[in-house]
């Protein structure tokens, strides 16, 4: 698509004067603008230039990403509360959990972020290949994790071990285990749902960086993507310690 | 912030940090420690958390702005879970353990 702000030098100049007007704006930033220089196609107009721009777009995620800091904040109060009621049961609970699966999928999430990371990288340098390769690494590690988790879930289906009618548990343990058994499917069902979404971003991004949107000089959509990823892999890291591994000392 | 190009070999360090404090969460919750398992659970939760925070997600090298939102992020969730605790580890009528 042909740009529409750079074939109109006009605008450009006359946006210079409101930039050098202000008192906080660093020398470099406006070089561009006063320069008269062509502007970049994927620079939308409220920003000075590119670097502002990216600025923005991380700023605002991590905005949104405190939101989701807070989503989670309170599953896990409700977790800790509950925990430190019924300690013995959720220890008992938690050993019923497939262990291993856990394991595997903490470190297939941490495989992915190293990919996502990998694939910003690859963005920054224009290596176009290598970031829509990582890109579709970072999508497979997340279908292998929500495989897995789908095995857990339906080994905890067959051992009656969703909370309802069917739940059955040691006697001793019955009531409290099944709190400990709703707040996993709550948490790490939630988790999954962010795993989905993640994979839809990203094979967003792999298809825009197919296109060639994403260039050495605009890449904050794959920034920011990848700001969501590692931030849906730092849930797990907590919710796997937390859940899986809280009963492993009873036998 | 000026755009700040991670080089891959920290990736690969960050990434090898995070196996090790995997496998050494693993290992340690065999272990009856009493309280101090999820302590220990819970430290190296954290120092993994840091590490992505800091190197996958770019906060070492990101703007103050920045580092402020995500400062704020873990300060109102200190808030949320200390106003909680404070209600719920007060009553009188439970006994905890």
């Amino acid at each position: 698509m042909p740009d529409r702000r750079s074939s109109n030098p006009a605008a450009a100049s006359a946006a210079a004067p409101l930039g050098a007007g202000r008192p906080a704006a660093s020398g470099p930033r406006l070089s561009a603008q006063t320069a008269g220089v062509v502007e970049h196609p994927a620079l939308a107009h409220q920003f000075d230039d590119l670097e502002q721009q990216r600025e923005a777009s991380t700023l605002g995620m991590w905005v949104f990403l405190v939101t989701e800091v807070l989503f989670f904040g309170g599953m896990f109060a409700a977790y800790s509360l509950y925990r430190g009621w019924y300690p013995d049961a959720f220890a008992a609970a938690s050993h019923e959990l497939v262990v291993w699966a856990g394991a595997v999928n903490t470190t297939v999430l941490i495989t992915s972020s190293l990919t996502m990371a990998l694939a910003v990288h690859a963005a920054q340098t224009g290596e176009r290949r290598q970031l829509l390769l990582f890109l579709l690494a970072t999508i497979a590690l997340g279908l292998v994790f929500l495989g897995i988790k789908a095995f857990e879930y339906r080994t905890e289906y067959v051992e009656h071990h969703v909370p309802g009618l069917g739940f059955e548990f040691e006697p001793m343990y019955f009531r409290h285990a099944q709190l400990f058994f709703s707040l996993y499917f709550l948490m790490t069902g939630l988790h999954a749902l962010h795993m989905v979404i993640g994979i839809g971003i990203m094979a967003v991004m792999a298809w825009w960086s197919w296109r060639g949107i994403i260039t050495r000089e605009y890449y904050s959509p794959i920034e920011i993507s990848g700001l969501y990823w590692h931030f849906v892999d730092i849930v797990w890291i907590f919710l796997f310690p937390l859940l899986y591994l809280i009963g492993r000392h009873l036998h | 912030m000026a755009e700040h190009i991670v080089p891959r070999r920290t990736y690969y360090l960050v990434y090898l940090a995070l196996l090790l404090c995997t496998y050494l969460t693993w290992q340690v919750s065999v272990f009856d420690l009493g309280p101090m398992n999820t302590v220990t659970a819970l430290a190296i939760a954290v120092f993994k958390a840091a590490i992505v925070v800091l190197f996958f997600m770019h906060v070492k090298y990101a703007t103050r702005l920045t580092w402020l939102v995500v400062f704020g992020s873990v300060f109102w969730l200190g808030i949320l879970l200390a106003l909680t605790f404070s209600d719920y580890l007060t009553r009188g009528w439970r006994t905890y353990g």
